[in-house]
């Protein structure tokens, strides 16, 4: 506020005999301030909820609603932290997640791998077609492929376990990460695989000793944004699991909604759990994620 | 399909721009093992769709001119009943209306949202450090997974909560006000929070749009004396024309589908307040059991996907 005040002041104060530059220096100034004014109010939209969230995760339950609202209070203790990694059922919940994430990764990057090669390295009768079809299966809703499946996987036997949450979750990896991989390997020079070709190497060892390791910036662009969207799923895993022992982190939390009384600094504590994996990722493969991001949306 | 040509300079970024490859066709003996070598790759792939996609949109077209599927053993062809009863249930035209309000202010706000702080974030008077911290804050809502997003902001627009103390203290708010489970002001709060979690996806193709705008185009604007607010009308704006509208769309498909977040804040309430196309049709069949009815309501949603979808592919391919 004090620096506004001072700039406003110093606009407007008269100033005989300016040098010609100082105008603008000082307008810039203004400019700047005005910017970074602006930011901070944006910042506080965006940042205070996640803030609360943090601070609430290590309150007491009888301190989140106190009147008036405090970021650090008396109770400020671990116990939330505490009491799920003391609790096997809520541990049960990110272990469920992390092994549904990272199944459906990795057989994400297998499957699409594979198909962006043919893509990318060979031209073949309908190879359009099976383009738009890899290409529109983006538009069909999930909540419209929910009944199907729903009926698909009690009638497999899958209904309740890892296997029907991969499978299903797959409908929505796959054709985004066949775009990335196949716009990925369509970036790399064809004479590498040309000259192991000539040597009388298959067409997979040319994909796994050539391509494969020279695409591995592409496939961390594929597999981290593959792992979010499994991670953050809730429609599957709400209607393809029934038991709490087979429920993931979004519904777990959800689950802590339900029971008895709101344990709001434990929802609190697990949401913190729960955006840590993605937040990890975020901060280490930043470059990667907005590269797949905007990858994604440039095409569907 | 119209075939789409690569624009020169630029590695092609989608499947569909796939250059032409020469047809590798070096030892002639192995010419059937050639030819089936793209579909022995593709073959996971096809499998998975086929069982993941085809087979399960036939299934449920199927299903919506039945009656009485999945629940009972002996089922009867209906004809379009199912569809007569979803389309004349006054609550589906209200989750229509809702799912409009709900998409229309959100990708209207993601936009402005996200234009304004992509403006902000791609000032030159910003040190690196600093820009790359504010982008970092900004970004974070749509770093949560919606359920998250749920619970964090049922417990700030709690009647007790933080939001209405701090209104309070401002005096724009009198007392407890029940965000969530006031009629009025349901739907118009589960639209504010797709919002808040949503603008950073605009904002962050934005940013990179606006870093891809020549300089020169602002120096000759400058030349030809326009002021800031002129060379946003007549340079920014038609330079993101393209990203605009395809974000626009992609939000639009994405939004009308989001049922996570109404889900776990209002269940589609108070009364159908806040009811969507997806919460209306997830409840036909997990709550009221009626998985024909949810069929034919599950065609009319795809349906209007397609619709959008088809917009869609039509704008990339003009951009091409």
């Amino acid at each position: 506020m004090a620096v506004l005040d001072r700039a406003a002041t110093g606009a407007a104060a008269p100033a005989p005999q300016r040098r010609p530059g100082a105008t603008r220096r000082r307008q810039e100034r203004s400019h700047r301030i005005l910017v970074l004014g602006g930011l901070l109010v944006g910042a506080c939209f965006a940042g205070l909820p996640v803030l609360w969230m943090l601070s609430s995760s290590f309150k007491a339950n009888s301190e989140i609603f106190q009147s008036p609202p405090r970021l650090v209070t008396e109770g400020f203790s671990l116990a939330a932290y505490t009491s799920i990694f003391s609790d096997p059922t809520k541990l049960r919940f990110f272990v469920n997640s992390y092994v549904v994430a990272i199944a459906v990764t990795l057989l994400t990057l297998l499957v699409s791998l594979l198909a962006a090669y043919a893509f990318s390295r060979y031209e073949f009768p309908f190879k359009r077609s099976l383009n738009v079809v890899v290409i529109s299966v983006q538009a069909v809703p999930p909540i419209t492929l929910l009944i199907p499946y729903f009926g698909l996987v009690v009638g497999l036997g899958l209904y309740n376990t890892y296997p029907g949450l991969v499978l299903t979750y797959l409908v929505f990896t796959l054709p985004y990460a066949i775009i990335m991989m196949t716009g990925y390997l369509n970036t790399l020079p064809r004479e590498l695989d040309e000259a192991v070709k000539m040597d009388g190497a298959g067409p997979l060892t040319t994909l796994w000793r050539i391509l494969v390791p020279i695409s591995v910036p592409g496939m961390v662009s594929v597999g981290v944004y593959t792992f979010m969207l499994a991670w953050n799923e809730y429609l599957f895993a709400l209607t393809l699991t029934r038991t709490t022992d087979m429920r993931t982190v979004p519904i777990g939390i959800q689950l802590l909604m339900g029971q008895h009384s709101y344990e709001w600094n434990e929802m609190m504590a697990m949401s913190v759990l729960g955006a840590i994996p993605v937040l990890l990722l975020f901060a280490f493969f930043q470059r990667f994620f907005m590269g797949g991001m905007t990858a994604g949306a440039v095409k569907i | 399909m119209s075939q789409s040509t690569v624009p020169k300079g630029r590695a092609p970024v989608g499947a569909g721009d796939v250059p032409p490859t020469p047809v590798l066709r070096r030892r002639g003996s192995a010419g059937l093992g050639r030819r089936a070598t793209p579909y022995a790759f593709l073959s996971p792939t096809l499998v998975l769709i086929a069982v993941l996609m085809a087979a399960p949109v036939v299934l449920v077209v199927g299903y919506s001119f039945f009656d009485r599927v999945i629940t009972a053993r002996q089922s009867q062809f209906v004809g379009l009943d199912n569809y007569l009863q979803v389309l004349t249930d006054p609550v589906f035209t209200r989750a229509l209306e809702n799912t409009g309000f709900f998409v229309g202010a959100s990708v209207l706000a993601h936009f402005a949202l996200g234009l304004a702080f992509a403006l902000l974030l791609n000032s030159p008077l910003l040190a690196g450090r600093v820009r790359a911290l504010f982008r970092l804050v900004y970004i974070l809502p749509w770093l949560f997974t919606t359920a998250i997003t749920a619970v964090l902001w049922r417990m700030l627009l709690n009647p007790n909560g933080v939001v209405n103390y701090g209104l309070g203290a401002l005096g724009a708010v009198d007392g407890q006000v029940e965000w969530l489970s006031d009629p009025r002001l349901a739907l118009p709060t589960v639209t504010f929070i797709n919002i808040w979690s949503g603008y950073p996806f605009f904002m962050v193709s934005l940013l990179a749009g606006l870093q891809g705008i020549p300089k020169d185009l602002y120096e000759a604007a400058r030349v030809d004396g326009a002021s800031a607010w002129q060379q946003f009308r007549s340079v920014t704006l038609p330079q993101l024309r393209p990203i605009i509208i395809s974000m626009a769309l992609l939000d639009v498909i994405w939004t009308s589908q989001q049922f996570a977040l109404i889900w776990m804040t209002t269940g589609g309430g108070p009364v159908d307040a806040t009811e969507m196309l997806s919460t209306y049709t997830y409840k036909l069949p997990f709550a009221d059991f009626d998985f024909a009815v949810a069929s034919a309501s599950a065609v009319v949603v795809l349906a209007l996907s397609l619709v959008l979808a088809v917009l869609y592919v039509r704008h990339q391919k003009a951009r091409d």
